[in-house]
């Protein structure tokens, strides 16, 4: 490891840890640390805590730690060392202020990516320990307002952005609408029970990116698949709680999301390119709520696009001609194995694809997943500081000539959408459906 | 409208409509709904660009709409469906629509006897529910969670009172929420106000509450319980005492309350969909009693078998004495009934229904894309390309199946033991 640079301290104001913080009690803080670590984390925890030998090895995967020239503050083991071990080590004895910071660090500084769980020789889930503290901190009220807000919608509308009821049907039947004017007997079905696909978004394409609706109708319904949307809360498989340490919430909304989709009678939930919306229905929510694995099969965007056009229900008229690189996200990739399925997918829609280095499980994260994008404007910087090492990997890769940069996940999206221009690097991000949407065979 | 006993039980099979040629009249025809007693079939069709109507048993309504959608047969046998024109939303049942027009309607709600319908509408930005064609004097700016009253006289919701803006978490967290009935909103607030149940004489409510981010608790026209949990889940009230039940969960498991105090002496992974039945008192719920391992607790006793996938839509018979569940393990759905796993597997198995005399249970089933109905893990010889659930005559001895084959919507009449023999 090398030597940290060093060290210049900025103040973030944060209403939502400002005033979460000012009213704890000593009492209050350690009944919820020992609460939590007692009760909550149990083995698993003690396993990881019990396990590290403090190498330091996970430092090297993390492009917090890279991006700030190896500062060791910005190191998985260092971020737990000033959360974690010292809740651990006070036995919960720690202040108002530390857990204002132990908030930030754990929800901003951590993308929960898991990719330096690749690089512990014991393979230890630093995300897990980050994710308890933000528990921690939630139980404590002491979130960033921002994704706070957002927990809120799902607590009240079971979706991110606060559509209401009847906004959401509203959307699909105006989308159905757009897309009948290209293809006249085009449906969005609502509420058709029995058929076989339950096809789910998150809550930003209803209220900004009606578009992705639009291109997912019409994927569909030139493959002839026999799909439906719920008209009903439970349409939305996105989930801020899991990430603010809310599990009872994140319970709440995955309880909605496949209550829905087995009250539909599908056998399938086909959900849109989104990574962390993968993580919750796949692993964290279902889990919680007691299902081993999701009750309703889930089947991420890059698997069902592999699906469609392997068995020909999707045929290409003309490859997108502009060179791509493609952006594994590490929800679907590290965290789902999609890898070499979206190359399949991308290679089949797509003259040319650039690989950026490194790729695949190994791919850096874009810094907006985790929830940390969804902490909101006060913390861009956290997140462009954060990962410099992301854009000199895409700057590489655009080198070698890619002009396109494919990102099959909503916040990664995003999150490079800022990297993009923040670092001057000129990139067209899109999804895949955005490409295949336009390069599919369709109707004339 | 008919009663049940007054619908036509004679055995044997009459074709009612050919849909097919439906399909050269419209553009196109959207899923088919057939009435309760199967004399009917009605589909939602195109006629030109932004003009839809409704086929019932060929004939179109009198009414040309913008947009139709949510079609559905009552239990009374009544045609209802949310139509659009000009711009404004409401209800037509059987092609006559409300007087009332609203911004949006949706949430559509029948009574079990069909007499009532209850919808979500929205006009002008502000929320409430209305219940044949009679709107909430007052309306809300958002509304989650609408409900009907076991009788379909009351409707209920849960209802913001205090605004707020982006961002303002710690006002939210002061409570914003309530529940109202009938438009009447309860006194106190909550943080989140979600599932709620109207008692069966129709006098109180009583929902899931938040009382700050942590803190759960079920409220009862507005009172909270003393005791507060971890989660809870929705809450039923008890047919006869009228005493609230719901699942609590504690310390990280999940219990079965009353009226605020734990009744089972046994904690499960998982417990939620609880149900009374109505002339036994048995109480039942779905529970995970381990981890992944899905059954069904009655009196808070789980039984022995479980699913690993899920477990769903658990009915009781009509004495209560007996419970049929919906299963699925390792992709492949079961049926359940008290404890006993059925040998047939499926691709799909709908809400099972019991016969009027306890005896039998029949379901909707899917095995390789074709549709059929089982009885006592029973087949019917015949599969279709689309199958209503089958109902059952007064006496339980003949079924009422509603058929779609080759576009020949049939409606037949068999007696049970065609079946299981």
């Amino acid at each position: 490891m090398a030597e940290p640079a060093k060290q210049i301290e900025k103040k973030i104001m944060d209403k939502g840890l400002e005033i979460g913080a000012q009213n704890l009690t000593a009492e209050q803080i350690k009944r919820v640390i020992n609460r939590v670590l007692k009760s909550e984390s149990g083995a698993r925890l003690k396993a990881y805590v019990d396990t590290c030998i403090h190498c330091g090895l996970c430092s090297e995967a993390c492009h917090y730690y890279l991006s700030h020239d190896k500062d060791p503050q910005y190191s998985p083991v260092g971020k737990v060392k000033q959360t974690l071990w010292k809740m651990l080590k006070t036995k919960g004895d720690v202040s108002a202020d530390f857990i204002k910071k132990a908030s930030q660090i754990a929800s901003t500084q951590c993308n929960a990516c898991k990719r330096c769980a690749m690089y512990c020789p014991f393979g230890i889930d630093i995300a897990y320990m980050m994710l308890t503290v933000r528990r921690i901190c939630h139980l404590l009220g002491v979130t960033p307002l921002y994704i706070q807000d957002t927990a809120h919608s799902h607590a009240v509308t079971m979706n991110q952005m606060w559509v209401k009821d009847d906004e959401w049907i509203d959307t699909l039947q105006w989308q159905e609408e757009e897309a009948q004017a290209e293809i006249p007997t085009l449906r969005i079905p609502l509420e058709k029970e029995g058929a076989d696909i339950m096809y789910s978004v998150i809550g930003p394409e209803p209220k900004f990116q009606a578009q992705l609706i639009y291109q997912a109708a019409v994927i569909m319904d030139v493959a002839g698949v026999n799909w439906t949307m719920p008209a009903t809360p439970g349409w939305d498989n996105s989930d801020m709680a899991m990430y603010t340490g809310d599990n009872e919430i994140m319970g709440r909304v995955k309880r909605a999301h496949f209550e829905t989709a087995a009250r539909l009678r599908v056998k399938r939930i086909v959900m849109g390119e989104c990574g962390h919306a993968f993580r919750s229905v796949y692993d964290m929510g279902n889990r919680w709520l007691g299902w081993r694995m999701p009750p309703i099969p889930i089947v991420h965007a890059i698997d069902f696009y592999y699906e469609l056009i392997k068995d020909k229900k999707i045929t290409i008229a003309k490859k997108f001609k502009e060179p791509v690189t493609l952006h594994d996200p590490c929800n679907v990739v590290r965290g789902g194995g999609l890898a070499e399925k979206a190359r399949y997918v991308v290679n089949a829609i797509c003259e040319k694809l650039i690989e950026m280095h490194p790729n695949r499980e190994h791919n850096y994260c874009c810094c907006a997943g985790g929830g940390v994008i969804n902490c909101g404007p006060p913390y861009k910087m956290t997140r462009m500081e954060g990962n410099r090492i992301k854009a000199e990997q895409l700057f590489a890769a655009k080198s070698r000539g890619a002009k396109v940069l494919i990102a099959p996940c909503h916040n990664c999206h995003s999150g490079l959408e800022d990297i993009n221009h923040h670092y001057g690097l000129g990139y067209e991000i899109k999804f895949i459906s955005d490409i295949l949407y336009d390069v599919m065979e369709k109707p004339v | 409208m008919l009663t049940r006993i007054e619908w036509d039980w004679e055995p044997g099979s009459r074709e009612i409509a050919n849909i097919s040629q439906w399909q050269k009249k419209f553009n196109w025809i959207e899923e088919p709904y057939v009435s309760p007693n199967g004399e009917k079939i009605a589909a939602i069709v195109n006629l030109a660009e932004g003009e839809f109507n409704v086929c019932v048993n060929g004939d179109t309504w009198e009414t040309v709409f913008d947009k139709i959608w949510y079609l559905r047969f009552a239990p009374d046998g009544r045609l209802a469906a949310l139509v659009s024109e000009a711009g404004e939303w409401t209800v037509a049942v059987d092609g006559i629509t409300w007087d009332n027009k609203f911004g949006y309607v949706w949430n559509m709600m029948f009574s079990p006897d069909g007499k009532n319908i209850a919808v979500a509408v929205q006009q002008d930005m502000t929320y409430g529910m209305a219940l044949n064609n009679i709107v909430w004097k007052e309306t809300f700016s958002n509304m989650t969670n609408p409900t009907l009253s076991p009788d379909g006289t009351r409707t209920a919701a849960a209802v913001q009172v205090v605004g707020f803006g982006e961002g303002e978490i710690h006002k939210f967290q002061k409570g914003a929420f309530t529940a109202a009935l009938d438009g009447k909103t309860w006194d106190t607030q909550f943080v989140n106000v979600w599932k709620m149940a109207i008692s069966p004489d129709g006098q109180k409510t009583a929902a899931e509450v938040r009382l700050n981010l942590y803190d759960y608790t079920i409220a009862v026209n507005g009172k909270p319980w003393e005791q507060t949990f971890g989660c809870v889940w929705e809450p039923v009230f008890h047919p006869q005492s009228m005493a609230v039940i719901a699942p609590v969960r504690k310390n990280g498991k999940w219990f079965l309350a009353q009226d605020g105090q734990i009744i089972w002496d046994r904690k499960f992974v998982q417990l939620w969909h609880p149900m009374v039945s109505e002339n036994s008192n048995k109480l039942a719920a779905i529970v995970a009693a381990k981890y992944g391992k899905w059954t069904i607790a009655v009196d808070g006793k789980p039984w022995s078998v479980s699913f690993g996938d899920l477990l769903t839509d658990a009915v009781f018979s009509p004495d209560g004495n007996r419970i049929a569940a919906a299963g699925k393990n390792d992709e492949r759905w079961l049926m359940v009934v008290d404890g006993v796993v059925w040998q047939n597997t499926f691709d799909m198995a709908w809400q099972p229904v019991f016969s009027p005399n306890n005896d039998d249970v029949a379901v909707k089933i899917e095995r390789d894309g074709k549709y059929s109905i089982a009885v006592n893990d029973r087949i019917w010889d015949q599969a279709c390309d689309a199958i209503w659930d089958p109902v059952f005559s007064p006496e339980g001895d003949k079924i009422l199946l509603r058929t779609l084959q080759d576009g020949i919507y049939t409606r037949r009449v068999i007696s049970v033991e065609e079946i299981l023999r």
